[in-house]
């Protein structure tokens, strides 16, 4: 795992370097902000990460960390306005993708890059049948007469392993269970063969027992079709068992990018440390659960110096003053936080 | 589903009564002798009055009269004018008049009104989007006897594009003009429920699904957005068309069409209370009619939606 990606994070708006890398996808320094009547937030503050044939980038980080913006962007599906990209890259087989044209980028989508949503329910059309709306991709982009999309679609949903999948063709997303229809979003998502697939916490709406599933059913596919995978979730529980790397975001930046291994061992910023403290344990059982104290930063005023400084327990008086950028520490690891030598040599 | 169709059909029973009921009462309720000036300068003769009185039960209650009068009509007897003339033959001359100029008023309202709410909705605050709010305000505002002179005057007599009125013939093309006079507010509604309707679906997960997919544009609004946003247009649609055939009174006055319209406001004048209530009941029955197809189009529409 030497092939960490760690990039000085450059000036707002100089754009990414635009060199070729060989990478199957990379966000390079990427900006965006969204302006609203109340003023600008800015949303991504130049996040890089990549990720490439056959692995799994997991993206972890709480609600408004910009992980699912930056998915966004990268599909172009982020709302505009009032979302703005300001900067950086979203290259694919090494050629940006901002700078396309519409009709160059909707060919991407589903073929190159496919993603799955949360909520599977809203995320499919209520008024059209499961099977439509799977068999429509084959039909609208390969061409396909009716007869053998049908027969195609069937046998996605048969690869996502639906019970009775001719026979739950013609029904409507309500018809489904929670697990089922997120099966169904899976197979939809994979239905072009995509050669990277965008999971933005594809399990968080289902039961506990339905998420272990739909995550093995996702590794099992994406180990199969040898597809780059990246996993946006805040449940690092879920991480652990599929994720290669892992990349860490706070107010819009990567915070820590490691492997899970070293990452779960020895985190390498306070704000991961934080995160893994506040897993609930067994060993720990009756004590009160650890938090990270305070709230994220607001995003039309992110503090200055580490967007962290705020809720570290280690923050000393450089935090204030210099953003720490994202620098490697050791050999296969970076981090974004003063004092991240420290942090993993320690004992 | 039938047993819904069926439970639906059973609910039109006492509406279809109770509706009817009012306009029969307050149609012969009106006040004044219903045999003045029916003959003439002088008095109608006894003889005559008898007849008349005998034949539409006036000595009786109002609901002794109604009773004989739906006993008539479900044998398909609407009854007779003072004149003696058939009133179904009345009914049965103007009512295709009218039912073709509401369904021209209806066609005008959805293409007109959908498209134009669909372009707004999609590009909100946008030109378009601007010039459609502040049209569909003129109309709204307009009423539809000021919307039928000016264009009747315009271009029927100043720049001379279209008869002034409409022929006996009732030709589709001279229809134009007085189907959008019919529908002119109605248009501007549609115009404004289709666009809110499409800005509030526009950003709906399963429209970021379809972009997500790769398909093309067209086929995003075409097919995802727009088979979302149509029911509340259509529940409009539909109520509509039996607002549009009652409603059509002024704008067959104006461009001299022989409809319903016209012949209720005959007789209304003329107090001629059976044709009027003959009328009634038949634009009753059409609204009535027409509130059930909505209701079953909604589920063709939204799968979502079960009869039970």
């Amino acid at each position: 795992m030497s092939d960490i990606l760690v990039s000085e994070q450059s000036a707002p708006g100089s754009g990414g370097s635009g060199r070729p890398s060989g990478r199957l996808l990379e966000v390079d320094d990427l900006r965006v902000e969204f302006r609203t009547r109340d003023g600008v937030a800015k949303v991504i503050n130049g996040v890089t990460y990549h990720v490439d044939a056959g692995e799994t980038l997991a993206v972890l980080g709480e609600s408004g960390s910009g992980k699912s913006v930056t998915a966004q962007t990268i599909m172009g599906i982020l709302d505009t306005p009032p979302g703005f990209v300001t900067g950086g890259q979203v290259r694919f087989h090494g050629k940006d993708m901002l700078g396309m044209s519409e009709e160059e980028r909707r060919r991407i989508r589903g073929e190159g890059i496919a993603m799955i949503f949360q909520d599977a329910l809203s995320a499919l059309n209520p008024v059209f049948t499961v099977g439509f709306q799977i068999a429509e991709q084959f039909r609208v982009r390969r061409g396909m007469g009716r007869a053998e999309a049908k027969k195609r679609a069937i046998d996605m949903l048969d690869q996502v392993k639906i019970p009775n999948a001719k026979g739950r063709f013609n029904n409507y997303p309500h018809q489904f269970s929670g697990g089922m229809r997120q099966r169904a979003m899976i197979a939809m998502s994979l239905a072009l063969d995509p050669e990277v697939l965008i999971a933005d916490e594809p399990t968080t709406a289902l039961d506990v027992t339905v998420q272990a599933q739909i995550m093995d059913l996702l590794a099992e596919l994406q180990r199969e079709r040898q597809m780059g995978m990246i996993l946006i979730t805040h449940d690092l529980g879920v991480v652990a068992d599929v994720a290669d790397r892992i990349a860490v975001m706070y107010a819009g930046r990567i915070v820590e990018e490691a492997n899970v291994y070293d990452l779960y061992a020895k985190p390498a910023h306070p704000y991961t440390m934080g995160l893994i403290d506040s897993i609930p344990r067994m060993d720990e059982k009756g004590q009160q659960l650890r938090t990270i104290k305070g709230l994220p930063p607001n995003l039309m005023n992110i503090p200055p110096g580490c967007p962290f400084n705020p809720r570290c327990p280690m923050a000393q008086p450089v935090c204030r003053e210099k953003v720490p950028p994202l620098l490697q520490v050791g050999t296969a690891r970076a981090s974004a936080c003063h004092f991240a030598e420290e942090l993993v040599n320690r004992v | 589903m039938g047993r819904y169709l069926l439970r639906r059909l059973l609910q039109l029973v006492p509406v279809f009564i109770g509706t009817t009921f009012l306009i029969y009462w307050l149609v012969w309720a009106v006040p004044g002798d219903p045999f003045a000036g029916k003959c003439g300068e002088r008095r109608c003769p006894d003889q005559y009055i008898a007849f008349m009185t005998e034949k539409y039960h006036l000595d009786q209650n109002v609901f002794v009269q109604y009773g004989n009068y739906m006993k008539n009509l479900l044998q398909g007897d609407f009854g007779q004018t003072f004149q003696q003339r058939e009133i179904s033959d009345i009914i049965l001359t103007s009512y295709p008049n009218t039912l073709k100029l509401a369904l021209v008023a209806l066609a005008i309202e959805a293409i007109i009104g959908l498209s134009a709410g669909v372009l707004s909705g999609l590009r909100r605050n946008g030109f378009l989007d601007n010039l459609v709010l502040v049209s569909t305000l003129f109309l709204i505002a307009l009423p539809v006897f000021v919307v039928g002179f000016v264009l009747q005057w315009l271009l029927g007599v100043q720049w001379g594009i279209i008869k002034p009125t409409v022929s006996s013939e009732m030709r589709w093309s001279e229809l134009i003009v007085p189907g959008f006079v019919l529908g002119s507010a109605s248009v501007a509604y549609i115009a404004r429920v289709a666009r809110t309707s499409i800005a509030e679906n526009r950003r709906a997960d399963y429209v970021r699904t379809a972009i997500a997919k790769g398909l093309p544009m067209r086929r995003v609004v075409g097919v995802h957005l727009l088979r979302n946003s149509l029911i509340p247009v259509v529940t409009l649609l539909g109520t509509d068309l039996g607002a549009l055939m009652g409603g059509a009174i002024v704008t067959e006055g104006i461009f001299g069409i022989n409809g319903i319209g016209r012949q209720v406001f005959r007789a209304i004048i003329t107090k001629e209370s059976a044709t009027v209530v003959g009328i009634v009941v038949v634009l009753v029955l059409v609204y009535l009619v027409m509130n059930l197809l909505v209701d079953l189009l909604y589920a063709a529409l939204d799968p979502r939606i079960r009869y039970e």
